[in-house]
């Protein structure tokens, strides 16, 4: 049998893959990260919002890749009265090219070899098995053998469907995004803006998230459904100029956010799947990189493991430990995403009213969530589902 | 030969390279590098997902076939670029 390159390959070197190098790498495993653009951290298609609490727990916050620290965040419903709910902890909108590139730095002082303009584009196969990927390597077609892939290639994995799991996300979960990041314009640096109603992002939300004192990454995300009437980019420009005329623009993104349930599959054989990839995604804030991290983490601990122990079965082990930590919350916010996502402008602006009536020492998110439900209590069925399924 | 039976068409140029569409693909039609994309014909069943998906609505539909529609941008452009 021929001798393999590596332990691990993680195709992928966005927080959820450099992640998982790292804990591959960590836990003894020699590993390869392949990129397929010329640059870790570039382009970034990305809010950039994450909280204090969840981003320390990988990496000591950092001023050169913080571009705000954010303190409150406010609901804005459809007729402009707004609510700042009460919040433990902040967190920051990150300057995520630089961020990235930090974690992919901490995965390679940890052991890991990074390559980028590498373009995974199949699996290698020998009798059934994935023993490696095939890759374009600055336009060279090269084989590396591995005994575990680990795929963090994103919204548009592929690698996953090679591996025979069905990684597609049905159009109603997928959010189609656009945003641009807008300068000169008036924003309060410690706050997070979150807009709602259907003339804004049907099935979505509008936010605004600060990168210092004038500057702001302006974007939204409507459900796939809704956008084949009109288009992200329609409602972004709309927004725009009516909000900020004037503004200039410094970027101009689209993407995609799978605000799915995790997906069914996210081990098969020797293959595992880590963030946006394994719609790994929190289904109500469309916040994937936290969550993405965290899925990275336990597939480099979960393939470290495999190899030290020469039973690559145990890989099996990464599906349990995933949903034990963050795969059930997923399921309760992905039907609360559902029920949110039903209500009509006239329901979001009664839930926000009804949150203004209380004393503002009161108006916590779970008193929110309590006003949402008296104003839908259908919710309630929809949130005790998945206790019952 | 046979005629083609594509409708789904990239315009070239004006793609974001997102992964948006690759993401709802359900046959693994799409094909997706830092700077290039492309449907793959023998897999695409003109199912549209990728056409409501796109932010940029840079992917159209045309019932009459792709085939007369350019695939390329043009490599020189004598013309100033125009910004909206």
């Amino acid at each position: 049998m021929k001798k393999f390159d590596y332990d691990v390959i993680v195709v992928g070197a966005g927080p959820a893959g450099s992640t998982a190098a790292r804990y591959a790498a960590a836990g003894g495993a020699k590993v390869l990260m392949l990129e397929k653009d010329r640059d870790v951290g570039y382009p970034v298609r990305c809010g950039e919002a994450v909280s204090h609490e969840g981003v320390s727990q990988f990496i000591t916050p950092d001023p050169k890749w913080i571009a705000s620290t954010v303190t409150k965040f406010r609901l804005v419903a459809p007729n402009g009265n707004s609510v700042i709910p009460n919040l433990d902890g902040g967190g920051y909108v990150l300057e995520r090219r630089i961020f990235d590139y930090e974690l992919a730095k901490i995965a390679a002082d940890a052991g890991a070899e990074v390559i980028t303009k590498a373009y995974v584009y199949d699996l290698l196969r020998e009798n059934d098995a994935v023993v490696g990927v095939k890759v374009l390597i600055k336009d060279q077609k090269t084989e590396i053998r591995a005994k575990v892939v680990i795929a963090a290639d994103g919204v548009e994995s592929r690698v996953g469907k090679w591996a025979g799991m069905d990684t597609t996300c049905h159009i109603k979960d997928m959010e189609s995004c656009a945003q641009m990041t807008l300068s000169g314009i008036d924003v309060e640096e410690d706050v997070l803006d979150f807009y709602f109603g259907d003339s804004i992002s049907p099935g979505g939300y509008l936010w605004v998230f600060p990168k210092g004192k004038s500057t702001a990454n302006v974007g939204l995300g409507l459900s796939v459904d809704a956008a084949k009437k009109k288009s992200a980019i329609r409602f972004l420009h709309e927004f725009v100029e009516r909000k900020y005329p004037k503004a200039a623009m410094l970027t101009h993104i689209a993407g995609g956010v799978p605000c799915a349930k995790t997906n069914p599959e996210i081990v098969k054989g020797n293959v595992i799947l880590v963030g946006d990839a394994a719609h790994q995604v929190n289904p109500v804030s469309g916040g994937g990189i936290i969550s993405g991290m965290i899925g990275g983490m336990i597939g480099g601990q979960v393939a470290a493991e495999a190899i030290q122990s020469g039973e690559l079965k145990f890989l099996c082990e990464y599906e349990k430990r995933w949903h034990k930590r963050l795969g059930w919350r997923h399921d309760v916010f992905y039907n609360i995403k559902n029920a949110i996502s039903r209500f009509d402008d006239s329901t979001l602006n009664n839930i926000c009213d009804s949150a203004l009536e209380l004393p503002v020492e009161k108006r916590t998110l779970g008193a929110i969530f309590r006003a949402a439900l008296w104003n839908q209590p259908s919710m309630i069925i929809d949130v005790a589902k998945v206790f019952v399924s | 030969m046979s005629q083609s039976h594509l409708m789904i068409h990239i315009v070239p140029g004006k793609c974001d390279y997102c992964g948006c569409c690759v993401g709802v693909c359900p046959e693994d039609a799409i094909e997706l590098m830092e700077s290039k994309i492309a449907i793959i014909e023998e897999r695409c069943t003109n199912c549209r997902k990728c056409v409501w998906a796109c932010p940029w609505e840079v992917i159209e539909f045309h019932r009459e076939g792709v085939t007369e529609l350019p695939k390329h941008t043009p490599q020189m452009l004598n013309e100033p670029v125009k910004f909206q």
